[in-house]
């Protein structure tokens, strides 16, 4: 290169860095202290599982002092280790979520192991004496909202029946479609829900077809377990059903048909753990609640829904955010005419005998096999 | 060398310039790296100007994807790690490519070898570890070679196009993967990510000594090299090209063209199936639904990147698995979408297609006489 060709331009714009970076010399010691990873198994903007993560990583964004590096569609495989460990090395990252169930065993578990140092919370996972201290997981009882929700379902449905687009036939879908279901026969007792299981957490083909098959069927409001309800919330809109969100806030993907929502409140927690521990505090290893602890809420009413429900779900929700509420209150009958909690029996939400959920409660539509 | 460069006059009489056989001899070889590294970088700088297009730097991206893939010695193993899989995926579509046939199930064969390895490790837990992995690997590549000689099978007895049949069979495989894991081969203990039970700590093949790359990645360069033999220095391979050359005129010097089909396609499939042993034994330990992860699909494209040659696979697949490596860095520096990481795949693979016109076609590759 011809050096006459360095021109004052050059050597302007040399020396203006130069400044600035003496100006600002001190600032990046001082700040991004703590770098957070977040792992997420879909795309981020999904309007769903993933996006509530997401929209939780946001909210840390705008806290002084950290620094957030994410990352999107990372396999269940050996692939999050490496991730994980990429986050570590490269960006100094000392505070890990991997948000995807199937990131927990083995492989959150072995990294938590090579780096005793540093801390992983993991969602949804069910974190035992046998597992590493410096890891932990967290999850909310987001069927105390699909309860609301199905209230709210019960009384604008104008059929009497409900839909509910599924993933798998696992204990936290079916808890969520149980719960919906109480919730909806506690507004019209009559009322069913008929549930369709798609087989996996992201089908968008087989979730527009069960979608459109409820509908067909007479069923006049519609809500899901899946990764992206977005497919469901549209094709139902646009069918001119009601619908029920999940995850996170849809209504903007239909303003009108949008009743009420269960969502997570990541952007509440992850902040609250984050305080936490720079209060030096220990965040339990295996951390849980609902409305009460503020881990999910509700989407806010749309227009359609009446003022006679409105006063209903508030009552209800006021009730679990006391917690003087139980969902899971017998008797409880399943959908074959057996007893699964019998009359006297409550089960509240850190029940354990909750998380192993293999029924579908009367009032459902549908089969777990 | 050094007495070449002390002696100029042997020295001028052995540089490729100056003697015609030297290109007459290494032309076609330079050619074969010389193309495909040509295209590698036009597709670099096209998807340079793609990201430039969204307002990154692409001097940036290129040092981010150096970092991420092979800048430090973490990002080398995390490059090989995720480059293990793909050798023996892309095997089971380059191996009857010698025979001109296009099998693209090679997720198929790995998910039913996965399966096989499983079931024969979880039936046998009074062997020792070395018994259980001898068996794991035998029962792998048996369930991964039967399955793609279904569709070797189809064509060559009932005339089914392998292409469309081995695709077809991937989702078969992942219907009954997803059947006996939900169903009869369940751990009662997965709640809410049904999985089989565990092969066991002990049962598990680790990592080579000194790395966290795991002994797949020496499965694959051994079964490529074998390969690379069995085509081209065996007469076994001698003929499967033959008949890939021409069938009939195979058929008419008396080869056993069904026998050659039958045999190519079943140690293709066991190579996949191979994979997806390694997936259970190194890496997950059990089976479940995280093993769909796209290696068989992956595979493909580095079996056509490598113009099939079973030897070209192993440089392929560390130059794929770096990408996938450097994909989370560009996400997190960079904020691109992991789409981008598709798209520089696809750049990729439309300009080694393209780059097929250039052979014999570079002019100063020909030689004089």
């Amino acid at each position: 290169m011809d050096l006459g060709k360095i021109s004052r331009r050059h050597l302007l714009q040399g020396s203006a860095a130069l400044t600035l970076g003496s100006a600002l010399g001190v600032r990046p010691a001082a700040a991004a202290n703590t770098t957070i990873g977040f792992i997420y198994v879909g795309s981020r903007d999904d309007y769903g599982y993933n996006q509530a993560h997401a929209q939780g990583a946001a909210a840390l964004k705008k806290m002084p002092g950290l620094k957030v590096v994410e990352e999107e569609k990372v396999p269940e495989t050996d692939a999050v280790e490496k991730t994980i460990e990429s986050m570590i090395n490269l960006d100094g990252a000392s505070l890990l979520f991997p948000t995807s169930f199937g990131y927990y065993n083995p492989h959150m578990i072995k990294m938590a192991k090579k780096f005793p140092k540093l801390r992983f919370e993991h969602c949804g996972g069910l974190w035992s004496d046998k597992d590493p201290t410096n890891a932990g997981s967290y999850f909310g009882y987001i069927d105390e909202a699909q309860y609301i929700s199905g209230i709210v379902a019960g009384y604008s449905s104008k059929t009497g029946k409900l839909g509910f687009v599924a993933a798998k036939p696992i204990p936290q879908v079916l808890r969520n479609i149980n719960a919906f279901t109480l919730g909806a026969r506690l507004a019209n007792p009559k009322a069913t829900t008929q549930v369709i299981f798609t087989g996996d957490w992201s089908m968008p083909v087989k979730e527009a077809e069960a979608t459109n098959s409820l509908i067909d069927q007479g069923v006049d409001v519609l809500t899901c377990h899946v990764d992206g309800p977005k497919t469901m919330v549209e094709n139902a809109a646009r069918r001119g059903a009601m619908v029920c969100g999940y995850h996170v806030n849809q209504s903007p993907l239909a303003p009108k048909a949008y009743l009420t929502g269960a969502e997570w409140n990541w952007e509440a927690l992850y902040p609250k753990f984050v305080k936490m521990i720079a209060a030096g505090e220990a965040i339990p290893n295996f951390y849980r609640g609902g409305l009460k602890e503020e881990i999910v809420k509700c989407s806010p009413y749309g227009e359609a829904v009446s003022a006679e429900a409105r006063k209903h779900a508030d009552d209800i929700k006021a009730k679990l955010t006391e917690g003087s509420y139980t969902i899971f209150k017998g008797p409880i009958m399943d959908n074959k005419g057996k007893a699964v909690i019998t009359a006297g029996t409550e089960r509240g939400q850190k029940d354990p005998e909750l998380e192993k959920m293999d029924y579908l409660v009367e009032g459902v539509i549908g089969a777990t096999s | 060398m050094t007495t070449e460069a002390a002696d100029p006059v042997e020295a001028v009489a052995v540089s490729p310039a100056a003697d015609p056989g030297f290109l007459q001899r290494y032309g076609t070889t330079i050619e074969y790296i010389l193309i495909p590294g040509a295209a590698l970088v036009g597709a670099l700088a096209v998807f340079g100007i793609f990201v430039a297009l969204f307002g990154k730097n692409p001097l940036d991206l290129y040092f981010y994807m150096y970092q991420g893939a092979f800048g430090t010695w973490f990002s080398w193993q995390n490059t090989l790690t995720r480059a293990a899989p793909l050798i023996l995926t892309a095997l089971c579509t380059a191996l009857p490519a010698q025979l001109g046939m296009v099998i693209i199930g090679g997720e198929g064969a790995l998910l039913i070898g996965a399966l096989s390895a499983t079931s024969i490790a979880l039936a046998m837990p009074w062997a020792s570890p070395l018994v259980v992995q001898i068996a794991m690997v035998c029962a792998g590549v048996v369930g991964g070679g039967l399955w793609i000689t279904l569709a070797g099978a189809l064509r060559q007895y009932r005339g089914v196009n392998e292409t469309i049949s081995s695709l077809l069979l991937v989702y078969i495989g992942l219907a009954i993967l997803n059947h006996l894991v939900e169903g009869a081969m369940r751990d009662p203990s997965s709640l809410n990510k049904p999985s089989t039970r565990e092969i066991g700590a002990a049962n598990m093949i680790g990592s080579i000594p000194g790395t966290d790359v795991h002994w797949g990645l020496v499965f694959g360069m051994v079964a490529a090299l074998a390969s690379y033999i069995l085509i081209y220095h065996t007469v076994f391979g001698f003929a499967a090209r033959v008949a890939g050359g021409n069938i009939r005129a195979a058929r008419i010097v008396g080869l056993g063209v069904g026998k050659l089909i039958m045999t190519i396609c079943f140690l293709a499939g066991g190579a996949a199936g191979l994979a997806g042993m390694i997936e259970v034994a190194a890496v997950q330990g059990r089976t479940n639904a995280n093993l769909a992860a796209g290696y068989g699909f992956t595979g493909i494209l580095v079996a056509f990147l490598a113009r099939q040659n079973p030897l070209a696979i192993i440089p392929v697949a560390i130059l794929l698995g770096g990408i996938s490596a450097s994909g989370g860095l560009l996400q997190r520096r960079l904020g691109l979408p992991d789409a981008s990481v598709l798209v520089l795949q696809g750049i990729i693979f439309v300009f080694v297609l393209a780059s097929d016109a250039l052979y014999g076609r570079v002019g100063f590759l020909k030689g004089k006489s």
